[in-house]
């Protein structure tokens, strides 16, 4: 058992274990309790719920790496979803062109990344903490959509958008293709790329690394820079999906995503945590909604209950550290 | 005067800044300087003062809290029905009930920090969404209108008629605020616990070595956020005149960055009452200007949130570099 272990762990790494064994234990007890759990139709809801929550999360991802945090995640999306959809309007609503989306879709990731420069250059530069920050950017942002949309809808988007919401190729839905995608991007990023080996240095000790010659401004600003675009494409795959821009739409995410890095492992504190694991979190997070509602659950008691798996790893992640330090006295 | 600048340099700051606005909104309407707006601007701002002082132990002792507004909804909800059972009830026994719950709640995240050395944001986070999705889930989303008459009267303790007519009041929430924020200040500055607190914010490890009872703390401050939370609930209540579930949500993330506006530091060791009160007040009286000049309501989060911004990037950089006199060694941060 303690070698199967031992080898999970040098396969995975040491973060992955917690997610797989709550995977396997949500996938176990909810197969046992509905039949319908273990069926084409939970997995289809996972796949499309999924993206919009694991989009914010690696835009969340980075920032906590570095040991801060980024408020402003579902914000960002918003107001990116905003200017994509504002393009769309300004030419001609429903009957836009591909042009033009790829112009929206451009500006949305413009508008997402200048947010999350903003940001990144205050923090880098001022030392101010970055969940102050980012809380201000993100009363800001929400400030900008409800100027700007008076509260309102913004839909009328030509046919061709929806498919990015809601069309699907071999079977997996084009929103999961995308986060996937994004997942890929991120776990190379932080595993193969100077930068993301920076990020880890950063959040370890932000003074080594300045006294090591890493360069700490430029990777913050960069860091918060592509945690903004990443708010982007989940902004432009949330305006796909429910085929209007309101400012607010996915608020309630904005705690689940930080809730959710952690569960996948993530050091509060920063420098330590991978993009896979987090993923896997994701997953557990979204099938344990679906069994609730399999069981007749709402989604507020699924709430709870992520907040209860949360309190629960990190109470076995103690009582674990309690016996490896159990153990190396006995020998 | 210069030892004040130094010691409380981010309280005379923000002081400054409300000075000037209060002038530039006094000359700009007409509505500002009165006493009319002046005791509304206290009446409103009574809840949330109330919820930051809370907050501030815990920013004090190093920790962070999330969970405490929806805590508060929490409590609003559980003392509605407790009254509800014992019959009506009255300030004396709301109070009583509400402060217990709150400082339950509060507890709980202590026990969860203080035993599994989980950090505090860990906890907090998950705990504000197992209360909220708790609540939500039991009440199912539906208000209380039908409370007992003593909790939603207006109790006005001082009134006064200006010559126009109005009524200049000052009502309950105030008296409770200026209670709450003066246990707070007793607290934090003149027990030897209070001490200990920014002792054990400042530098957790060496203030057990030097043998404070470090659980003891987690407790205290977690306790006192709750119980705030507790009080600031049953007042947002009698306030608002019902119990709305989801009607706190949100304002934990306000009421978190007023206070660090008010110089408490993420981290702990460092904050006071004052500037807290300050800060609470600075985003208060923006939005009540705003309010007067006309300005559109759709707008107000806007301006705020540039303000808020503007305002700690000059506070983390240039007020130290246009001031040189305050780079001396009564600065350790």
């Amino acid at each position: 058992m303690t070698g199967l272990l031992a080898r999970a762990r040098r396969i995975f790494g040491g973060d992955m274990v917690g997610p797989i064994v709550a995977l396997i234990a949500v996938i176990v007890v909810f197969g046992t309790a509905s039949p319908r759990f273990l069926s084409a139709a939970t997995f289809g809801s996972v796949a499309f719920q999924l993206p919009e929550l694991g989009l914010l999360t690696l835009a969340m991802l980075l920032p906590i790496l570095t040991g801060g945090l980024n408020l402003a995640v579902t914000f960002t999306a918003n107001i990116a979803g905003l200017v994509a959809a504002w393009v769309l309007q300004a030419n001609g609503g429903v009957d836009a062109g591909p042009l033009a989306f790829m112009l929206g879709v451009a500006l949305a990731l413009g508008a997402g990344a200048l947010s999350g420069t903003v940001m990144g250059l205050v923090i880098a530069y001022t030392r101010a903490h970055p969940i102050l920050v980012s809380l201000s950017m993100m009363i800001f942002l929400r400030g900008v959509g409800e100027f700007a949309t008076r509260g309102g809808d913004t839909s009328g988007f030509p046919a061709f958008v929806r498919p990015l919401g809601h069309g699907s190729v071999l079977g997996l839905p084009v929103p999961l293709l995308v986060f996937i995608l994004c997942v890929g991007l991120w776990h190379l990023l932080l595993s193969r790329t100077k930068l993301g080996f920076n990020t880890y240095m950063v959040g370890s000790n932000i003074e080594a690394a300045h006294y090591s010659g890493v360069n700490t401004r430029k990777v913050l600003v960069l860091v918060y820079t592509l945690s903004g675009l990443m708010c982007a494409v989940a902004g432009i795959i949330m305006m796909a999906r429910f085929n209007s821009v309101r400012v607010g739409h996915g608020e309630a995410y904005l705690l689940i995503t930080v809730l959710a890095c952690f569960l996948g492992g993530v050091n509060p504190f920063g420098g330590f945590g991978r993009a896979i694991p987090v993923f896997v979190a994701l997953i557990v997070l979204q099938l344990l909604s679906s069994g609730l509602n399999l069981l007749g659950a709402n989604q507020h008691l699924a709430t709870a209950v992520w907040g209860m798996l949360l309190v629960l790893v990190m109470v076995l992640r103690w009582f674990a550290g309690q016996f490896a330090i159990f153990v190396a006295r006995k020998e | 005067m210069r030892r004040l600048l130094q010691t409380q340099a981010t309280e005379m700051a923000l002081l400054a800044v409300i000075a000037l606005i209060c002038v530039f909104l006094s000359l700009a309407t007409d509505r500002f300087f009165t006493l009319v707006n002046a005791f509304d601007l206290l009446n409103i701002s009574a809840v949330n003062i109330i919820f930051a002082v809370g907050l501030l132990v815990v920013l004090i002792a190093g920790g962070i809290d999330i969970s405490f507004a929806v805590a508060a909804s929490v409590v609003q909800y559980v003392t509605a029905l407790i009254l509800a059972q014992i019959g009506g009830g009255g300030w004396i026994s709301g109070l009583l009930i509400a402060g217990s719950v709150g400082v339950l709640l509060g507890a709980f995240n202590a026990f969860l920090i203080h035993t599994f050395r989980i950090i505090s944001i860990v906890v907090t986070i998950a705990t504000f969404n197992i209360y909220f999705g708790l609540l939500m889930f039991f009440t199912r989303g539906v208000s209380i209108y039908d409370l007992p008459a003593w909790w939603t009267d207006r109790v006005i303790l001082f009134e006064r008629e200006m010559a126009d007519g109005s009524w200049a009041e000052i009502r309950l929430p105030v008296l409770v605020m200026v209670l709450c924020v003066f246990a707070t200040w007793f607290l934090i500055r003149h027990t030897s616990t209070g001490r200990q607190l920014y002792a054990f914010g400042d530098n957790p490890e060496g203030a057990r070595r030097f043998g404070i009872n470090i659980g003891a703390m987690q407790y205290i401050a977690f306790g006192w956020v709750g119980l705030m939370a507790g009080i600031g609930g049953l007042i947002q209540a009698h306030y608002a005149q019902e119990v709305v579930p989801n009607a706190l949500y949100g304002r934990e993330l306000e009421v978190l960055a007023a206070v660090v506006l008010g110089g408490a530091r993420l981290g702990g060791g460092r904050g006071s009452v004052l500037g807290c009160v300050l800060g609470v007040l600075l985003i208060s009286i923006i939005g009540n200007g705003l309010n007067l000049m006309g300005v559109s309501p759709y707008a107000f989060r806007m301006i705020i949130g540039a303000i808020i911004l503007a305002a700690i990037t000059l506070s983390n950089s240039s007020i130290e570099k246009l001031l040189p006199f305050m780079r001396t060694e009564g600065r350790k941060s």
